[in-house]
């Protein structure tokens, strides 16, 4: 049951279809996602950017289409499926009677791997939870709190992770450290898809977007293309104020520099008009 | 994948065991009631209750009590099974490579040892109070063997609680009525004395046949017909919960 055969592109979604009664919420959905890349997935609440994470997942069954994950197909190797992927949920999965190394090494041991209470000390120093390792997962801020549900799902090193919306409730310091860790994921070769709807995340992080609206991808493309469906930008001289967040970084310290620090083309001086 | 249904049910189960170690109220508040009821049985109504068997009143009562407590100690596993539900972690679980039913038995085998505890307490006290047994290991086994069979069917009555519940008091609400059921037994009066219907009812029931048994095998006399009559129900019992519930936790999780 190896795990690691990646023909192609790392996600393979045709033609997906999902109602829930008489409420159709996926009408036909297409995409793919390379190995190794980021796909954001965008839409507004209730967009079924999370009925598409669960049928990924193999938690939920697609009424028509296929759905191929890591090369196994969710309908017919759920087994395989769930072997390559790790599922972050819209809230985070952690017991919190336990501790976060507790967590961890139980996670470890269901994935059955060799000598957990390592692979648990290892994910702690590298999401700065040492410290915080024995207390109870029911003492930690929304922020630890992800950060553990995030390296919980890191356990086993699955080649393709699913993160719905990782930072809905999380304050900013906390958003970047999210941000952060995907970033060094798929710098690390693992395919992430993630549903946000905050459009700026998906700005940061994603290699390509796709937009999610009623039921159908109406949109798929790198930043630049998407951009590039709309008139050119014009360009405005605007007072370039700073916005809240940055003041509110600048004023709390420590990690922002992580915040501001611009993937690919920096802005100009003048703000872009969208 | 199915070689793992052990190892991953271990884990699991220890990892529900430690719930509990770590909030051992739950195992002290099942046992609080039982207890506080035998108190008052023994020492407020006792002495005017006539049970015609020539035993103490503790002796007579124990077996009823022994079944309120398990009665209301699921009432902690569908709480249990709730929480993790409502938590994510129950997805978090189904989206892994482990065997799908580990899940569901880690929560029976953790209810088990709860119950099992606070059953011990309970003879403790019981013990206290001037419970007294001549009974053989033999009988002392089928009365452990009597109140597993117990446990394990309320068990999956609580898994499809807990699986079906909206909210938190809806997974526990379901006891209420198994907790009630042993009044209307001979639990704690001989069903003689009940007028017509109520008695029917009182004979009818599994309680009856049960609490009859544990306390002819406490008591060191022949159980007759009535531990085949208790069997019956409890397998009876054990298997549509068990049914009920797999097929409930299959649609759950496709």
């Amino acid at each position: 049951m190896t795990a690691n055969q990646v023909p192609e592109p790392a996600i393979r979604v045709r033609g997906i279809e999902k109602s829930f009664k008489d409420l159709p919420v996926l009408r036909g959905v297409d995409f793919d996602v390379s190995a190794g890349s980021i796909l954001a997935l965008l839409g507004s609440n209730g967009a079924g950017k999370t009925t598409l994470v669960r049928i990924l997942s193999t938690l939920l069954k697609a009424d028509a289409g296929t759905a191929r994950v890591n090369g196994f197909d969710v309908a017919e190797a759920p087994g395989e499926v769930r072997e390559s992927i790790s599922l972050t949920g819209q809230f985070a999965a952690v017991d919190e009677v336990l501790t976060g190394r507790e967590n961890l090494v139980l996670i470890a041991q269901l994935r059955h791997l060799q000598d957990p209470a390592a692979i648990a000390d290892d994910l702690l120093a590298r999401f700065s939870l040492t410290e915080a390792g024995n207390r109870r997962a029911a003492t930690y801020s929304g922020g630890m709190r992800r950060r553990l549900d995030i390296s919980m799902s890191l356990i086993g090193n699955p080649p393709v992770i699913f993160l719905d919306e990782p930072t809905t409730g999380l304050d900013p310091q906390a958003r970047i450290e999210v941000w952060q860790t995907i970033r060094e994921l798929a710098a690390g070769g693992t395919t992430v898809l993630l549903t946000t709807q905050y459009l700026d995340e998906a700005e940061q992080l994603a290699d390509r977007i796709a937009i999610l609206h009623e039921g159908t991808i109406i949109q798929n493309g790198t930043l630049a293309e998407l951009k590039a469906l709309l008139p050119p930008a014009r360009v405005e001289y605007v007072e370039k104020q700073p916005s809240l967040e940055e003041v509110f970084l600048t004023l709390v310290g420590d990690t922002a520099e992580a915040a501001t620090a611009p993937r690919g083309g920096t802005a100009p001086a003048g703000k872009e008009i969208r | 994948m199915t070689t793992h249904v052990l190892a991953d049910t271990g884990v699991l189960t220890g990892r529900s065991l430690r719930h509990i170690l770590r909030s051992p109220d739950t195992i002290i508040t099942t046992a609080v009631t039982p207890v506080a009821l035998m108190l008052l049985f023994v020492y407020v109504f006792g002495g005017a209750i006539d049970t015609g068997s020539g035993q103490s009143y503790v002796n007579y009562m124990l077996p009823g009590i022994l079944l309120i407590t398990i009665a209301s100690g699921v009432a902690y596993t569908a709480y249990r099974l709730f929480l993790d539900m409502q938590g994510g972690i129950f997805e978090r679980f189904a989206s892994m490579p482990i065997a799908r039913s580990s899940v569901l038995w880690a929560h029976v085998f953790t209810s088990l040892t709860a119950n099992l505890l606070s059953v011990a307490v309970v003879l403790g006290v019981a013990l206290a109070m001037g419970f007294r047994t001549g009974a053989s290991p033999g009988a002392w086994l089928a009365v452990a063997g009597i109140l597993v069979l117990f446990t394990l069917s309320l068990t999956w009555i609580a898994v499809i609680a807990g699986l079906s519940a909206k909210t938190v008091d809806g997974a526990s609400a379901f006891s209420y009525p198994l907790i009630f059921l042993p009044f209307i037994s001979s639990a704690f009066v001989p069903t003689g004395s009940m007028p017509g219907p109520v008695a029917w009812f009182a004979e009818n029931q599994p309680v009856t046949s049960i609490v009859d048994t544990v306390r002819a095998l406490f008591a060191g006399e022949p159980v007759g017909g009535d531990i085949w009559v208790a069997l019956a129900w409890l397998l009876g019992i054990l298997l549509i919960a068990y049914g009920v519930a797999i097929a409930k936790y299959r649609r759950k999780i496709r």
